[in-house]
């Protein structure tokens, strides 16, 4: 229980000394996981409008592929992109991404497809279908149409987009087996948080924890105050 | 008069039932013409094919001349528009729900904002730009729908039961609103409203719908002159009544339609017949009127609806009906809840149907 009190103490003063080591660790984990979000919402959104807006056979099986998708093992994925990227071996191991930021990001941004997909879906699906026949009665075109839809289904979008934010900043599978933990380049919170406490340097280990509990926990307020502004 | 519009053959099946079922209409250039249906009678589907945003299973649609094909939709669509029974508006404020057609025509700024304003003020929400649409009442969201359709000045407004979930004055108003918009823009109006009131008071023009078909095209005198089946059949609610006609010695013909009483009609209908009594041929008087009519019925107001220009009265006089006058008479009658009245109307007013 001490060593747990010490920690803390010594914890929040590493958060509050700006120590260079810990902030450089936030600030690559915060760009990595927010790139990945964005790209999963940039591929992740048109799939969304298409299973959310349009009927055709094997939507169904699409759709299950997706809702299954979202409790895949991060180890798992991760293990697969390594042989992906493996440089001697992998398929795309030419372009040499193994062990840099770019590989967690497309890691990450393959992991939380799954939850932009069904969530988005869902909430394009919850949209009233009377909307589209509203924007094609006033004159939009079908683009027109789906980014209006896109935006009655804001809410439910946003929502998506921090629990992907949220899955990628706080997943260790992915940044681990294709980032490498490589200090100064790779290394990110959840992978820091490992490295640290099985060195036995708990009170670090415990400021990133803190870290990261804090960012996870201030971007949903964020967004939930954001929502209850909007309506 | 060139056509703004014309259906050719439309039929419309949905699975194995056909909403509509080979129609053919021309709608005027300037003309407000009425679709009078009862629920489930093809009306909605009909107005949704004129608007381009369902299509035929067969037929062909001519806007402005131009034949509907998928090549061209999206343009022809612009010049029509379609107000929703059950009024929706876009998650934003009242601004931006009226700008929206005037943004997806990429109109300058400056023309969307006056645009915005001058149709806010037409439908009286001048003000309201700012305030969120959906936190608005019904009716109000309903007149946000109508200023959203007439800020893009539409050649081709149509209106699916717009009134339907109103209370008789925000209806009288949003009524007027689409008369003006005829009258002014010169916008031609297709309404659809199984509300015969409403049919007898707004169109120069009445297409009778039942059963995804359209039976009888004409002006509100020339249907409602002579009242067909069709329409009895979804208006048997308002002053339409069943009874045993028995021949009088004068020629006329007795109809016994219970409670006492008696409608004197010059058919000469035998056996149990329908007749029917049109609101607006029905006398309403504070005393006993001496004159030809053979009809004359003492009751009691229970239900005063205000039209606009004309009020609607339920009278009780031991079966209920319905008697429309103007809200001046109405006024200066000054009848209220609960006043004993007297009905008067010639025996030629009841019509057998």
């Amino acid at each position: 229980m001490n060593q747990i009190i010490d920690g803390l103490v010594k914890a929040l003063q590493l958060i509050f000394s700006g120590n260079p080591g810990v902030y450089d660790i936030t600030l690559r984990s915060l760009a990595i996981s927010g790139a990945a979000t964005l790209m999963a919402l940039l591929w992740g959104t048109p799939i969304a409008l298409i299973l959310g807006l349009k009927n055709f056979r094997g939507k169904f099986l699409i759709k299950g592929f997706f809702n299954t998708m979202l409790g895949i093992p991060t180890v798992a994925l991760g293990l697969i992109l390594f042989l992906f990227f493996e440089r001697e071996t992998g398929i795309v191991g030419f372009l040499h991404l193994l062990y840099t930021p770019t590989a967690i990001i497309i890691g990450e941004a393959i992991l939380i497809t799954p939850i932009i997909v069904s969530f988005a879906t869902s909430a394009i699906e919850t949209v009233d279908p009377q909307i589209i026949s509203l924007a094609q009665t006033l004159g939009a075109s079908e683009s027109t149409t789906s980014i209006t839809v896109l935006k009655e289904a804001s809410a439910g979008i946003l929502l998506a987009g921090t629990a992907c934010f949220n899955r990628a900043i706080a997943e260790l599978g992915v940044a681990l087996m294709v980032g490498g933990n490589i200090t100064n380049l790779t290394e990110v919170l959840t992978t820091a948080v490992s490295r640290h406490t099985q060195i036995g340097d708990v009170e670090v280990a415990i400021a990133l924890s803190i870290i990261l509990l804090i960012v996870v926990f201030g971007i949903t307020i964020t967004v939930n105050f954001v929502q209850r502004r909007r309506k | 008069m060139t056509n703004t519009a014309e259906l050719r053959s439309i039929t419309k099946t949905f699975d194995e039932t056909k909403a509509v079922d080979d129609v053919n209409l021309e709608i005027r250039q300037g003309e407000i013409l009425a679709l009078l249906g009862p629920s489930g009678s093809g009306k909605t589907t009909l107005l949704k094919i004129m608007a381009l945003i369902e299509q035929p299973t067969s037929g062909e649609v001519y806007l402005y001349d131009e034949k509907v094909n998928e090549k061209n939709a999206e343009r022809l669509r612009l010049n029509c528009t379609m107000i929703f029974q059950k009024t929706t508006v876009f998650n934003t404020n009242v601004f931006d729900n009226v700008a929206y057609g005037l943004k997806v025509r990429k109109t300058p700024k400056e023309r969307i904002q006056n645009e915005v304003k001058q149709a806010l003020k037409l439908v009286g929400l001048d003000g309201f730009e700012n305030r969120r649409a959906r936190r608005l009442s019904g009716g109000e969201q309903q007149r946000v729908a109508i200023a959203r359709a007439l800020a893009i000045n539409t050649k081709l407004l149509l209106l699916d039961e717009p009134t339907a979930n109103l209370d008789p004055k925000n209806a009288s108003a949003i009524e007027e609103i689409i008369a003006k918009a005829n009258r002014e823009k010169g916008t031609t109006v297709v309404i659809a409203t199984h509300n015969m009131f409403q049919a007898e008071r707004i169109p120069m023009r009445l297409a009778l719908m039942g059963k995804g078909r359209i039976n009888e095209v004409g002006t509100p005198a020339e249907i409602f002159g002579k009242l067909s089946k069709t329409l009895a059949s979804f208006a048997a609610v308002e002053n339409t009544f069943t009874g045993n006609a028995t021949s009088a010695a004068d020629g006329t013909t007795f109809i016994d339609i219970g409670s006492e009483i008696q409608l004197q009609t010059t058919a000469q209908p035998e056996g149990l017949v329908n007749v029917f009594v049109a609101p607006s041929d029905i006398i309403l008087s504070r005393s006993h009127l001496e004159s030809s009519a053979r009809n004359v019925f003492k009751g009691r107001i229970v239900e005063i609806s205000d039209l606009g220009k004309l009020v609607k009265l339920r009278v009780d006089a031991g079966k209920s009906f319905i008697v429309q006058i103007t809200k001046r008479s109405f006024n200066e009658m000054g009848v209220n809840l609960d006043a004993e009245v007297f009905l008067t109307f010639k025996a030629s007013n009841v019509q057998v149907i």
